[in-house]
């Protein structure tokens, strides 16, 4: 073969390219049916408890006349609160390790590789965590809304801590530099132009670190395990049961009628997290129009 | 608000002399004695003796790695910026040691504005970028008066008044980088310093920006650090060539100045056959 000829590319090569975007496309095609065969098996099984008394009803031992009302609104103080208490902390921490740390510092080290950890620690010990501290022992909440929101802020603190700090990262350092040089504090140029220009990527780590908290019943059960709660939160003291753990009891419950009213207890979680998840795309998108 | 430390003269900037370069140099802004800057203990620059003059545009040249940006860096303390970044030697403003401990370095860079190699406006609309400076110095005033007269003395106000509330991002690299130094001067600074600021622009945007210089030297002291060795000599006053040394077993590389003088001594007569060599292209 002459050098100036540009080589055809072989038989094998095309099968192979071709094989590796196939098993591609295979991997992400097992993940999205999965997820469809859940939901449509959720919408159908629970189809003919989901209407409007699954929303507005309390729970009741009779299963015709039970509802997840105070389970919904259980989840919206419990999680709501969880926002309240995890943004700031995780963003505070998020500013601390990427604008004043000094990385050659071992405690600054040391703090990365523990959060690191923690986001890794399974549920049910921040559970134990919770009841050993927000429950009993330490601050001796008891079984309330605010003990809930404080185990589930263990939680996912780490995980909104290093979404914010990828975010953080994500803005060029010239923004930074471009700030001090007009005479910014450092203050100044983190409170107004990097945190700013980090918003999009904060938002939806949090957001998506408020999903995982929705989801869970592990540590809230163990918490205080409420389960027939007849009544919505009133304040950050009250009794409360939120969605996972109403599903996980009518499903261990032997009548049928309740397993159905599980799935669109279910289908309604279902909602709620997708809804969470539009509002996240929706505020990066807004945000990055605007620059 | 306590006084600032570090001051400018209390005539400047408001009465500069309009000398096109032509008037005797008079005090120097910036007085460089003897300065050397060190990275991580690694010298970078050495013993460097400059002057830099209001309504001069001085130009630092010399070859890749030879410490130009690190001197540039040295005038608003942004090297302040890079960990184990040691400064020894006298850098006077006006008389005063920016590098005194008692100097906040937030104040220094206040009076001098910096404007870089490649544009980064910030990721906000074209007046915010410009309003940015002079909000968070707390200036007085009407505050789009400032963004006008800012981008009018950039040469940039008849281009974007009709989309000020636009993102500085669609505007090209140009016209952001004037965007830049119109950020620079909305600050009211005495001294601007520019890093390459055209290595990123083509021929037409960088004939526009030298234009600009021209018009900004009535105002301000300049200081450009510079590749383009036409670039320097078609604007430029006063021009500092600088040098690589290899030190102690070609171990470090240390950048020094060989020769210092008025623009047009360096490019036509020059004192030290390193500096014709350079400028002549015959290295580098």
């Amino acid at each position: 073969m002459s050098a100036t000829q540009i080589a055809p590319t072989s038989q094998r090569e095309r099968l192979l390219g071709g094989l590796f975007r196939a098993s591609l496309f295979v991997s992400l095609a097992i993940g999205i049916l999965t997820l469809c065969w859940l939901m449509l098996s959720i919408l159908i099984e629970g189809w003919p408890r989901l209407n409007q008394d699954v929303l507005f009803h309390f729970p009741s031992s009779n299963p015709e006349l039970a509802g997840a009302q105070s389970a919904i609104m259980g989840t919206i103080w419990v999680v709501g609160l969880t926002a309240l208490i995890t943004i700031p902390l995780g963003v505070g921490a998020a500013v601390y390790l990427e604008e004043y740390a000094d990385r050659d510092r071992w405690w600054n080290r040391l703090i990365e590789l523990n959060i690191q950890n923690l986001a890794a620690v399974p549920s049910i010990v921040y559970g134990i965590l919770g009841l050993a501290f927000f429950v009993r022992g330490f601050l001796g909440l008891g079984q309330t809304v605010l003990a809930a929101a404080l185990t589930l802020s263990l939680l996912v603190l780490p995980i909104v801590i290093i979404s914010s700090r990828e975010a953080i990262r994500a803005v060029p350092d010239s923004i930074r530099q471009g700030a001090l040089a007009l005479g910014a504090t450092q203050w100044q140029t983190i409170w107004r132009q990097v945190l700013p220009a980090a918003i999009p990527g904060m938002a939806t780590g949090s957001i998506l670190a408020l999903s995982r908290a929705i989801g869970e019943a592990a540590p809230l059960v163990l918490l205080g395990g409420l389960t027939f709660i007849t009544f919505n939160p009133e304040g950050l003291d009250s009794a409360f049961t939120v969605l996972p753990i109403q599903i996980f009891n009518w499903i261990s419950r032997p009548q049928d009628e309740f397993h159905v009213l599980a799935a669109a207890a279910i289908a309604v979680l279902l909602v709620l997290l997708v809804a969470m998840n539009a509002v996240a795309i929706f505020l990066r998108n807004k945000y990055q129009r605007k620059w | 608000m306590t006084d600032p430390v570090v001051q400018r003269p209390v005539a400047a900037p408001d009465a500069p002399p309009a000398t096109d370069g032509a008037a005797p140099l008079g005090e120097p802004v910036f007085r460089l004695r003897g300065v050397s800057v060190a990275y991580g203990g690694t010298p970078a620059v050495k013993d460097i003796d400059l002057d830099v003059h209001a309504s001069r545009i001085t130009a630092l040249i010399g070859p890749s790695g030879c410490g130009k940006s690190t001197v540039l860096r040295c005038l608003n303390r942004m090297n302040d910026l890079v960990l184990d970044a040691r400064v020894a030697g006298q850098v006077l403003y006006h008389g005063q040691d920016i590098y005194a401990s008692h100097v906040d370095p937030v104040e220094v860079r206040k009076l001098v504005g910096m404007v870089f190699q490649k544009p980064n406006p910030f990721p906000k609309s074209i007046y915010d970028n410009i309003a940015f400076g002079p909000r968070v110095l707390g200036m007085k005033g009407d505050m789009d008066e400032i963004v006008e007269r800012a981008l009018r003395r950039a040469a940039l106000w008849d281009e974007v008044k009709d989309r000020l509330k636009q993102s500085a991002y669609g505007m090209s690299g140009g016209q952001q980088q004037r965007l830049c130094i119109a950020r620079a001067l909305a600050t009211n600074p005495d001294v601007i310093l520019m890093d390459e600021p055209c290595s990123a622009l083509d021929p037409i945007s960088t004939a526009r920006i030298e234009d600009l210089l021209l018009e900004l030297r009535r105002s301000y002291a300049i200081v450009i650090v510079t590749h383009n060795m036409q670039q320097a000599a078609r604007v430029s006053d006063r021009t500092a060539f600088f040098t690589v040394d290899l030190d102690e077993g070609e171990r470090h590389r240390t950048g020094r100045i060989v020769e210092f003088d008025a623009t047009e001594k360096i490019f036509q007569n020059p004192a030290d056959p390193r500096t014709e060599a350079y400028v002549t292209g015959k290295v580098g």
